[in-house]
């Protein structure tokens, strides 16, 4: 039995609530392994923050996050995008109070001191009380790295570790996969945010989104009433595979099911004749032939760790806020000048997510539920074999499996392991 | 209780109803719409909608461009009946059990009349309880409303929560 009255701050030995194929709910509620995952994933490693064309023009910001904390994600007076904290140096006030906008300056509201959207400090208010002091070293706190890969913005709070390419590892192809079904090869994601609050860890949310085991159950209810077929894609016959890319990414890849259908735009429950401007804006982009094959394979369904889900038409960005609260972030994927797309793109993901949504609305209903259940002590460990003997490698050497097999959560836990393990450097 | 009481206007045109007349049938129809949203008659609330009826939860902003921006729930006819009949399954999870619910409506104000249409400006405060716990919701809503066969009936119902620019959690009762 674990004690958890002696055991130091800090000193959570992970090898004993991880194993290969069971976990121990505590590490969905206890505050204390919370706190440990903000230093050791959350402040340390790659996380998804933001898309450039969110902050289109010179001068625009949008409030973004990293974990709990409030990001600015800036395109600067030089065109540069930053990722600027939202605290001022002085006194530690909350410099910009607004969600987005359009401006070269931040002034903070307590004393006046004003700042560059680079981050530097521009002025003291009354300088007189400042004479001789240095403006240098006084500027905004900044994320140390940023890293940006085909438009998605990544930053780490760590000043070294792996690139973002690296952590990205074979992930990186499902960002090239959703890119590709733009005909400019460029998104457009600005059709703003719904901010789904959701009474869980965010654990659960991870592992649930490519856990092919669960919609056959928890959205029956609109397969059965839009008489969806999507319900085969999880079932016995299904030939969708779950994947783990390694480094906690992990996917559920239904591009052997589109490809025996065989037919151009399935993927989107459509066809090439209802979306003329999208398809020949894709013939003319790629060539007809890689043009069917993109509209054939559709768009990826992968879940890059730990907050970046593309659950191809949609994408999700989780942010936990406590060890019990979490939100889920989600907007349509939009695709640079192409209306026709976008428009049905954006109509299918209000019907499908956020907090009315047909499926999104049921999932967080899990989500809160296994938090409570978590809670509860007895069983302590979660079971997680579902597949085991039927995984195999792929032709890269990526664990793969049937899409209702548990590989993905498995990977993900491995991963976790590794990051909860690490010394500081 | 009794479905809508019949709204007898001369020539039926809304114009020619005493204002007092027109606000208090305005009020009936609001309030019976309520009660069948409170009590789940889900058949009974799918009933009032017109042919080219919408409800529309706006998120980030009272305002907010439907046809451009992320709403939090933007149906049209055909969608209201499928949110309808997934609610009827019994596998709606997050209203398995079901919400206990009860909304006051309010600060009822009569906006333009047309002979047969009137749009309406209400504010509704709703408490809801269910297994995650107690959450009220609050907001500022506009209807257009119909006259057919002497009841009203619903062509849009607008939903602008107050605080739909911060994370919210699930809304999955009628709004
Ligand atoms: S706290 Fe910002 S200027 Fe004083
Ligand atoms: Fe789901």
């Amino acid at each position: 039995m674990l004690n958890t009255e002696t055991r130091p701050a800090g000193k959570v030995d992970y090898s004993a609530l991880i194993e290969p194929t069971r976990i121990n709910s505590r590490l969905y509620t206890d505050p204390d392994i919370f706190q440990e995952e903000m230093e050791k994933i959350w402040y340390r490693s790659w996380v998804y923050v933001g898309h450039v064309s969110e902050v289109p023009n010179r001068n625009d910001y949008v409030t973004k996050s990293i974990g709990p904390t409030p990001v600015l994600l800036v395109r600067d007076r030089n065109d540069e995008i930053r990722l600027l904290l939202n605290k001022c140096p002085h006194r530690g006030n909350q410099l910009c109070a607004y969600r987005q906008g359009n401006r070269a300056t931040f002034t903070c509201p307590y004393h006046s001191w004003t700042f560059s959207n680079t981050g530097d400090l521009m002025g003291y208010a009354l300088a007189d009380g400042y004479e001789g002091a240095s403006k240098t070293g006084v500027g905004l706190g900044k994320v140390p790295r940023i890293a940006i890969y085909r438009g998605f913005v990544f930053g780490s709070f760590a000043e070294t570790g792996p690139t973002l390419e690296e952590h990205l590892g074979g992930a990186k192809a499902a960002l090239d996969q959703l890119c590709d079904n733009a005909p400019t090869g460029e998104l457009d994601l600005r059709a703003g945010f719904l901010q789904h609050r959701t009474k869980a860890n965010w654990k659960f949310m991870v592992e649930n989104e490519t856990d092919g085991y669960h919609p056959g159950f928890v959205h029956g209810s609109i397969f059965q009433v839009t008489k969806s077929g999507i319900a085969n894609l999880y079932g016995k016959d299904s030939i969708a595979l779950t994947r783990d890319y390694g480094n906690g990414h992990t996917e559920f890849d239904l591009r052997p099911e589109w490809r025996r259908i065989d037919k151009p735009l399935n993927w989107f429950g459509t066809t090439a004749d209802r979306l003329p401007d999208y398809v020949a804006a894709m013939n003319a982009a790629y060539g007809p032939d890689r043009a069917r094959q993109i509209m054939i394979d559709g768009s990826p369904h992968t879940m890059i760790f730990p907050n970046l889900f593309i659950a191809e038409i949609q994408m999700f960005v989780i942010q936990p806020i406590s060890v019990d609260e979490s939100i889920q972030h989600v907007t349509a994927v939009q695709f640079k000048d192409a209306p026709d797309i976008n428009r049905r793109l954006r109509q299918q993901t209000m019907g499908s997510v956020g907090p009315a949504g047909f499926l999104l609305a049921d999932d967080t209903e899990m989500y809160e539920r296994n938090h409570r259940g978590a809670r509860i002590r007895d069983p302590e460990w979660l079971v997680l074999t579902r597949g085991l003997h039927r995984e195999r490698k792929d032709e890269n050497g990526y664990t793969i499996a049937h899409s209702t097999d548990e590989v993905p959560q498995r990977g993900i836990w491995r991963h976790y392991l590794s990051l909860m393990q690490e010394q500081p450097a | 209780m009794t479905a809508q009481i019949a709204i007898a206007t001369a020539d039926n045109d809304l114009r020619a109803l005493d204002p007092v007349a027109l606000h208090h049938n305005v009020a009936q129809f609001l309030f019976h719409e309520a009660r069948l949203a409170d009590s789940h008659d889900y058949d009974g609330w799918d009933a009032l909608w017109e042919e080219d009826g919408i409800y529309w939860v706006p998120a980030n902003g009272m305002d907010t461009d439907p046809e451009t921006q992320m709403s939090v729930l933007y149906d049209n006819r055909s969608r209201i009946h499928v949110r309808i009949e997934q609610l009827k399954t019994g596998r709606r999870h997050t209203q398995t059990p079901r919400s206990e619910l009860a909304r006051l409506i309010s600060n009822i104000e009569i906006g333009e009349v047309a002979a047969a249409e009137v749009t309406v400006f209400a504010n509704s405060m709703i408490y809801e309880d269910n297994l995650r716990g107690e959450t009220v919701w609050a907001a500022r809503n506009e209807y257009r409303l119909r006259l057919v066969n002497g009841n009203f009936r619903l062509v849009r119902k607008k939903i602008a929560l107050v605080n739909n620019g911060k994370p919210m959690f699930t809304l999955s009762f009628l709004v």
